[in-house]
């Protein structure tokens, strides 16, 4: 997908929210939902089930205006964690400019987080990508919970983050760490089309 | 009319601190490249937090850097006012060039165009004719382009167009900073602890927070004492640390904007980053001596699609001019060097020049393979003739030079002469010219009516040896005379050969000036 077009001067970035189930994706969005005026996004697409579970997507669109001349849109997405929703997962994650892990920092989640973590690395080579070039950065949502049940970003980092890409603690029900895992993921995105000529 | 740049608001004498950095670096890059960097920079923030300050810094920096600038700060009244009297006086084109012809643009007050829908043509008209020109202007409201009422869209869009930067409330630290330095400036000393409680308090603006100093100064000097951080909070009333505390936290910071903010800023660096390309290949290009108007002529665009392709192939064009100036150099140094292989915009030009070089280069007419040494035959008659000719062979340019061979017609002599020329080429680096009277007659006239005298003369001046048939052919000839005189001399006194052969000897032609024929 074109992230910058010289042309129609439009910046777009699709980023994708990725991890394993109930790790607090959606509740991302919704947080950055609430927070955005209403002139600056688009109605938030949740399909849901019954019980909160995302079935297919979420889609939240911004548009943040005109930012040196370009219309600038981000456009968040969100896959179903379920492990039997793959296919899904490999259509959202289609044409995405970058990816946010969202990590579940309970300790007896980190295989899901390991399992979610090697999903998305085979899927992006699905894509014929290759994790290392995507833009990635972690967050290690829940750290609200008490100490005894969870990892500290410092475990964590160790256990997923190999490749030391950004990371950041957050509380995404409460907003805590959400926007700064928003600011960090869109700046890895956007620093990507100053190192290369820009895609039309 | 206009207001004169305030000598203390300077770069240096701003505190920079993370609300207001992305404004001071872009006013930097403006005022270090105007008109090419940002244009137009429209900078805005609430009262009182240093949108002047950083225009008018600008425009002493720009001044600092190139001094011939003209340079105009104003405020949007101070121009509606000179627009209103210039109308008034019938000068509405008069004021229309003088702004027309500012490098640096500096309108302060924007937001006051709210419901002045002529003043509003105007600052579009004259913006337009700025950014045309590759004049700089800069602009500071206190709100952004799209939120000053009733702003024409076209103005909307022009000032969105470059980049729009925004001023905040300074933090903590910036806070500390900038009263530590006014206190200094001001002479005044103060307890440790006492500014930093002052710092404490969020000020909107950086003039209540000078005012809150100017009361402590006050104070301490009334009182005649050094007041403590705790004094000093009375004073300012500044409430307890809890209450404090407590208030901040029910003021939720707007994630979104702040978002917006960092956002801006990296598509901002992202977006601009090819500027930084093209002004990077031109130094380095213009730094080897290499014309970049074309280069230049991209940063007169406001987002070209295909930088990096116009970049690479300047940088092709220029590789090119490398090669054919090289060439060049080996075939005619004084040629090398020359405009013509410097400027990529005119590539036909430089192949041409190349061409005609590479024309002059091609080695004079060389000795005819039908006449060998051994195919001579040797008697009596030409003994002295051929003996000369082996004394030259083994030492040209030394012995005998020129060596004229005179004889009636039939007898051999052209044999002899391309003979001697087929010796002479076998030499190491042997360029040898060997052609009748006539055809060198013939190649300068043609060279005269080509313009290209300069390339024949090169061409033979390159020769190690000059061998002519028929030299009583260039009788009446006295351009040829006068070419063959300086070529002589340039020849023999670089010790390279020179072979005439003559119908009789030299003395008894007629036609040949005397220069000429004393040297033979």
């Amino acid at each position: 997908m074109s992230l910058v077009n010289f042309t129609t001067r439009e910046i777009t970035c699709k980023i994708v929210y990725y991890g394993p189930g109930r790790s607090g994706k959606t509740t991302n969005l919704h947080y950055i939902y609430g927070r955005v005026p209403e002139t600056r996004r688009g109605r938030m697409v949740s399909l849901a089930t019954q019980t909160d579970r995302t079935l297919f997507f979420d889609f939240l669109p911004i548009d943040l205006g005109q930012i040196s001349g370009f219309s600038t849109r981000f456009q968040l997405y969100t896959v179903p964690g379920q492990v039997y929703y793959n296919a899904t997962r490999r259509l959202v994650l289609q044409g995405a400019d970058g990816v946010v892990f969202v990590g579940d920092s309970q300790a007896r989640q980190l295989d899901e987080n390991i399992e979610s973590l090697q999903n998305l690395q085979s899927n992006l080579l699905e894509h014929g990508v290759d994790v290392r070039t995507m833009p990635l950065v972690m967050q290690y949502n829940k750290q609200d919970l008490p100490p005894e049940l969870i990892l500290t970003p410092a475990d964590l980092d160790d256990a997923l983050n190999f490749r030391s890409v950004p990371s950041f603690p957050a509380d995404a029900l409460h907003g805590k760490g959400v926007f700064e895992t928003l600011k960090g993921i869109s700046e890895l995105v956007l620093k990507k089309l100053a190192a290369g000529s820009p895609t039309v | 009319m206009t207001s004169a740049l305030n000598p203390r608001f300077t770069f240096e004498t701003f505190v920079v601190g993370a609300a207001n950095r992305l404004a001071v670096t872009a006013g930097r890059t403006v005022a270090e490249n105007p008109g090419s960097a940002y244009n137009p920079l429209f900078i805005y923030s609430g009262s009182g937090l240093g949108k002047t300050h950083v225009l008018m810094a600008i425009g002493h920096a720009a001044k600092a850097i190139a001094s011939q600038l003209n340079i105009e700060y104003l405020t949007l009244d101070e121009y509606v006012e000179a627009f209103h009297a210039a109308i008034a006086a019938g000068q509405g084109d008069a004021f229309r060039r003088r702004f027309q012809n500012v490098d640096v643009l500096l309108v302060d007050d924007v937001q006051f165009l709210t419901n002045r829908k002529e003043m509003q043509a105007e600052l579009l008209r004259l913006t337009e004719a700025l950014q045309q020109s590759g004049h700089q202007i800069v602009l500071a409201s206190d709100r952004p382009p799209a939120e000053i009422a009733d702003l024409d869209e076209r103005l909307i869009s022009r000032f969105s167009g470059g980049l729009v930067v925004d001023m905040g409330i300074p933090d903590y630290e910036t806070r500390v900073a900038i009263l530590r330095r006014k206190a200094d400036e001001r002479g005044s000393k103060f307890q440790p602890g006492v500014l930093e409680a002052v710092a404490k308090v969020e000020y909107p603006n950086v003039r209540e927070l000078m005012g809150a100093l100017n009361r402590l100064i006050a104070f301490q000097a009334v009182n005649d004492m050094p007041i403590n951080a705790e004094a000093a909070s009375k004073v300012l009333g500044i409430p307890t640390v809890a209450s404090a505390a407590a208030s901040s936290a029910a003021a939720s910071p707007d994630e979104f904007s702040q978002f917006l903010t960092d956002v801006t800023t990296t598509v901002g660096k992202a977006v601009e980053a090819w500027r930084a390309r093209v002004t990077e290949a031109m130094l380095r290009w213009e730094g080897e001596g290499y014309r970049t108007a074309r280069l230049e002529k991209l940063l007169d665009q406001d987002t070209p699609a295909a930088v990096d392709e116009a970049i690479a192939a300047y940088v092709q064009d220029v590789e090119r001019l490398k090669a054919l100036e090289a060439e060049v150099a080996v075939l005619d140094p004084q040629a090398a060097g020359g405009k013509v292989f410097r400027d990529p915009d005119h590539m036909d030009a430089a192949e041409a020049a190349a061409a005609k070089v590479r024309d002059g280069a091609a080695p004079p007419p060389a000795p005819s393979a039908a006449f060998p040494l051994d195919g001579y035959v040797a008697g009596p008659s030409n003994e002295v003739a051929l003996n000369a000719a082996r004394d030259v062979i083994a030492k040209p340019g030394k012995k005998y030079n020129p060596l004229v061979i005179a004889g009636k017609s039939g007898l051999g002599k052209t044999h002899l002469l391309n003979a001697i020329g087929l010796e002479l080429a076998k030499k190491k680096n042997a360029i040898v010219a060997c052609l009748s009277t006539q055809a060198f007659v013939d190649e300068l006239i043609a060279a005269i009516d080509g313009n290209r005298v300069d390339w024949w003369r090169a061409r033979y001046r390159r020769a190690t040896a000059l061998l002519l048939d028929d030299i009583h052919l260039l009788a009446g000839k006295e351009r040829t005379q006068e070419e063959l005189f300086n070529l002589f001399n340039q020849l023999v006194d670089a010790d390279r050969q020179l072979i005439f052969t003559a119908p009789s000897h030299p003395n008894t032609l007629h036609g040949l000036e005397e220069r000429i024929v004393s040297r033979l």
